[in-house]
């Protein structure tokens, strides 16, 4: 295998952009190239992650271009994915050799369209998404079998909003922060029991771009270099009906294969939209309650769809970085009910 | 069930309805047709301004935020026959749909061509946008009808290629 670094890392999340995706883009484009050491032209490889069904505008992937800088003209791939699969291409582009560097970008509108129809799609075609079962409904049911197999009750799940929130203050890409009492919000109403609104994600409007290279461009940027130690996806069967919707068996492969569990890791930075979900992902993850997890605030508080599996992979980044903490695991999801992941290990030299 | 008729079709009717944002660069077009005038933009001084503009110079990806005005007469780059219907559209058949390089515009602008035989269409063709009564005007593409012919000589093909 050969060492990956990671140079660089921007975002821009906001509660609802007037911007177009281009100009959206196209500054935290020149900001992770500026901070990433090499040219625009330098970087062999461009790989995006979006979807068109976001913003309800075909080829809207393609027009992001516009704002990467594509002329003189570039090797370029798009996953209609969040973007911690354009990083997993661009990983494996590396790792065949037939690049040294890659640029990788990402980003969502979930203000223009109604998500929760718009997630419908993602449901099997034929029996499930005619009856246009919205994304917290189909949350909701995973998280009451959640509860009832591992007894952990809606308290639990307002603790996790509780300190989501207040870690989102120090992130200033956070969109949902603040100081909540658990008690308070219980006496909320339910959205889709046993969710309540605080158990739910703030979506968001943005875009993320991070910049990697091999171990000689890597250690040549001068900062502490951060390596993917480990990178893996899986996923799991689509349909609701026919796997466990308690566990993730996805993410559990996944980290084997990353090698989550082969050293201590300080701090976890997990996509998960949903609170109970933070706990199935703890679980496959393996992480002891002793793990921090998520001090960015989390998906639960900014879910830039897209864009947030890649952030925090890239949030995971700037913290071993800044020398707080020396190995991470980072995880993105896509689909309902945590159907499918990718699990990624950071290691600080 | 070994009787039982195959389905082999089933319909699922798929309707999204999305509140569109057209961004600053959109907005200043949109803005600009609906009082009759046709805005691009560009990333500076000595830029190509582009027609609509979608936000940034593709060239050199540099924000395109500064509004310029062009004409509403331009020449045609390249064209084509239509002889399929399409439902949006009301034009006879068939007729022809061009890019037309708007004077003082660095991009083709694509729209539809009337009042002119078929057989006359060429590249170098000068043209002007004919615009709705002005009470019809709005923030959409559709305040202009379509381009006509303005019988100014052509443009030599040299100066256009560039553009075609």
């Amino acid at each position: 295998m050969r060492d990956v670094g990671i140079l660089s890392f921007a975002q821009s999340n906001a509660k609802s952009e007037l911007r177009n995706e281009v100009e959206i883009l196209l500054p935290v484009v020149k900001e992770a190239v500026k901070a990433s050491g090499l040219a625009r032209n330098d970087i062999d490889f461009t790989c995006s992650g979006s979807s068109d069904f976001l913003q309800g505008q075909p080829f809207a992937f393609v027009m992001a271009l516009d704002g990467v800088g594509a002329w003189p003209p570039i090797k370029e791939s798009h996953v209609e994915m969040d973007g911690a699969w354009a990083l997993y291409e661009s990983w494996v582009k590396i790792q065949t050799g037939e690049v040294e560097s890659a640029l990788i970008y990402s980003f969502g509108k979930t203000s223009p369209g109604d998500l929760a129809e718009v997630l419908a799609l993602q449901l099997d075609p034929y029996c499930v998404t005619q009856l246009w079962p919205d994304a917290d409904s189909v949350a909701g049911i995973q998280a009451r079998l959640f509860l009832e197999r591992s007894g952990r009750s809606e308290r639990d799940l307002a603790e996790i909003a509780v300190r989501s929130l207040a870690d989102a203050k120090d992130n200033p890409h956070a969109v949902a922060k603040g100081d909540f009492d658990a008690a308070k919000l219980l006496s909320e109403p339910y959205r889709t029991s046993p969710l309540r609104d605080h158990d739910c994600p703030t979506n968001a409007d943005g875009a993320t771009v991070m910049v990697i290279a091999s171990a000689d461009i890597a250690r040549k940027h001068g900062q502490r270099p951060v390596w993917i130690r480990g990178i893996d996806h899986r996923i799991d069967p689509p349909a609701l009906g026919v796997r466990d919707l308690t566990r993730a068996p996805s993410a559990e492969i996944a980290a084997g294969k990353a090698r989550v569990g082969a050293d201590k890791i300080d701090f976890a930075e997990i996509d998960a939209p949903y609170t109970h979900q933070e706990l199935i992902l703890r679980e496959a993850l393996g992480l002891g309650d002793g793990v921090r997890v998520n001090p960015s605030g989390g998906s639960l508080c900014t879910r830039t769809l897209f864009s947030c599996g890649l952030n925090r992979i890239g949030d995971a980044y700037q913290r071993i970085a800044s020398g707080d903490g020396d190995r991470a695991v980072a995880l993105a999801t896509a689909g309902h009910c945590l159907q499918q992941n990718l699990v990624c290990v950071l290691e600080g030299e | 069930m070994a009787d039982a008729e195959p389905i082999k079709a089933i319909v699922t009717p798929v309707r999204l309805e999305y509140d569109f944002t057209a961004g600053k660069a959109a907005t200043l077009f949109l803005r600009g047709l609906a009082r009759k005038k046709i805005i691009g933009a560009r990333s500076g001084p000595g830029q190509p301004v582009l027609v609509p503009p979608r936000g940034a110079d593709p060239r050199t990806s540099e924000l395109a935020a500064e509004a310029v005005e062009v004409k509403d007469t331009g020449t045609v780059v390249t064209y084509s026959i239509i002889r399929v219907p399409s439902e949006n559209i009301k034009f006879e058949l068939p007729y022809a749909c061009v890019n037309v390089l708007l004077d003082g515009a660095a991009i083709g602008f694509f729209h539809v061509l009337q009042n002119c035989p078929l057989e006359d269409v060429r590249i170098g063709m000068r043209v002007r946008a004919k615009w709705v009564a002005d009470d019809k005007l709005t923030t959409s593409v559709s305040s202009i009808e379509y381009f006509e012919p303005t019988g100014e000589p052509d443009v030599p093909y040299e100066k256009l290629r560039e553009n075609t």
